[in-house]
């Protein structure tokens, strides 16, 4: 239970720590360590070089750039959870956050890092899939800009090269007449969720979802949007509407395990994707009628 | 020195220390074996069950999820640091009057966590207390006394102040 021998590098500014990356061998980052540091504990992970980013101020910041929301790839998941622009403008971020772990881990534990961890039911990971969010991606060769949905390849891995890191999240904020819940099931608060939902919906004049992104998390190696419901739910206004177009999320591909069966989380999507509906409906009702 | 060694400086409960660590020593181990703070206790040892848990500059965090060497400059406060000269703070006292140890393994992280919680909400109530305390594992599962402490502490604090 402790980590085999690394060389420690504490880099002060954003190009040092890509230099770091692009000239040692088998190094990796380390943000808040709240996932990392139990891999390399528990030896599952065993760089030669760990590359701290805990002294580069730079990349910690949450700013509001007008259309979007610019989230720095080391804010600290507390701080996330503090923000009253996150609250105002990102509300579905501001609800999940406190799903995330425990208050002794969003101390320390990163936006960034829950993204590149990209654990299948992390909350992070199914917000930014929701929002669409674009990620910036920084190596000592330049940027490349993704998509989130581009940015989550495969269970557990992400699209960054070697000599990458991720160094913002960028939101786009819905418009203020807009609604979000964020709901998930675990066994016990703080545990990772077995799944977990995601619903944003804007309405029209009359009161029927004019725009919907749903989304889960828990289900499959990656969080996906359900694509299917999501088209079911628009024109809609009344929960038998919101439980059909949510009951499409049971036909998702779903991971199979002895303790939880693939039908199981098919049938916990398609009653918390219901839920979240049915409160981000409620949500955006109320910011009508203000 | 070899590259993986750092020599460091560290704030541990107002003190300034110096130690030699490896690039892979956790603080929890640093303050452990080479400052002799035994009083942070190491149990899972993958941030779940919370023994741990120190102050950063205030802040509670995991001692097995952090390195020695990223400590440096920050305030770090132990179950050590809670008390002056053997006097028992009034959340240790409550802890004593309430039985809200058994063991005692998990208390340390506990007075810690309680600790912020209560600098941070002085007013805290019984679901805030068990959502701070939801970071934390009691394998003896004295929970209810843990929380009867806690609310114990508030009600002493609210009267001092």
């Amino acid at each position: 239970m402790k980590p085999s021998s690394f060389v420690l590098h504490i880099p002060t500014t954003l190009p040092q720590a890509l230099d770091l990356l692009a000239g040692t061998d088998n190094a990796r980052v380390i943000a808040g360590g709240q996932s990392l540091m139990p891999m390399l504990n528990m030896r599952l992970a065993a760089p030669d070089n760990l590359i701290d980013l805990n002294r580069i101020p730079e990349l910690a910041f949450i700013r509001d750039e007008g259309d979007e929301i610019a989230i720095g790839a080391m804010t600290r998941q507390r701080d996330v959870e503090h923000s009253p622009l996150i609250a105002a403008r990102v509300p579905l971020m501001k609800e999940a956050i406190l799903h995330v772990g425990h208050r002794q881990t969003r101390n320390r534990g990163t936006v960034g890092g829950s993204l590149c961890h990209l654990d299948p039911s992390a909350e992070m990971p199914t917000v930014m899939v929701a929002m669409d969010a674009t990620l910036h991606v920084d190596s000592a060769r330049g940027r490349r800009v993704l998509p989130m949905r581009e940015f989550a390849e495969g269970l557990m891995t992400t699209a960054l090269l070697p000599d990458e890191m991720l160094t913002q999240i960028r939101v786009r904020p819905w418009a203020s007449t807009n609604g979000a819940h964020f709901v998930e099931f675990a066994r016990r608060h703080g545990d990772f969720a077995v799944v977990s939902a995601a619903a944003l919906v804007e309405l029209d004049r009359n009161r029927r979802v004019a725009r919907a992104s749903l989304a889960l998390g828990g289900v499959a190696a990656t969080p996906f949007r359900v694509a299917a419901a999501e088209r079911a739910l628009i024109g809609q206004s009344d929960d038998a509407a919101f439980a059909r177009a949510a009951a499409l999320a049971r036909d998702s591909d779903a991971l199979d395990d002895p303790a939880f069966p693939a039908w199981y989380r098919q049938r916990l999507s398609a009653t918390l994707l219901a839920k979240a509906i049915r409160g981000a409906y409620a949500r955006a009702l109320a910011q009508g009628n203000r | 020195m070899s590259p993986n060694e750092h020599r460091i400086t560290l704030n541990v409960n107002g003190t300034t220390r110096e130690a030699i660590v490896e690039s892979r020593t956790t603080l929890a181990d640093c303050l452990r074996n080479q400052l002799g703070l035994t009083g942070t206790h190491l149990g899972c040892e993958h941030g779940v069950c919370g023994a741990c848990t120190v102050l950063v500059d205030g802040r509670t965090m995991r001692g097995c999820l952090m390195l020695a060497a990223q400590a440096e400059g920050f305030r770090i406060t132990t179950v050590e640091g809670l008390s002056a000269n053997d006097a028992l703070q009034p959340l240790q006292q409550a802890f004593w009057d309430c039985h809200g140890l058994q063991c005692g393994f998990c208390t340390p992280g506990i007075l810690m966590t309680l600790t912020e919680l209560l600098h941070d909400d002085p007013d805290a109530d019984e679901e805030a207390i068990r959502l701070a305390l939801s970071g934390h594992l009691c394998r003896c599962t004295g929970y209810q006394n843990i929380v009867a402490a806690a609310l114990a502490a508030v009600e002493q604090l609210r009267g001092n102040r």
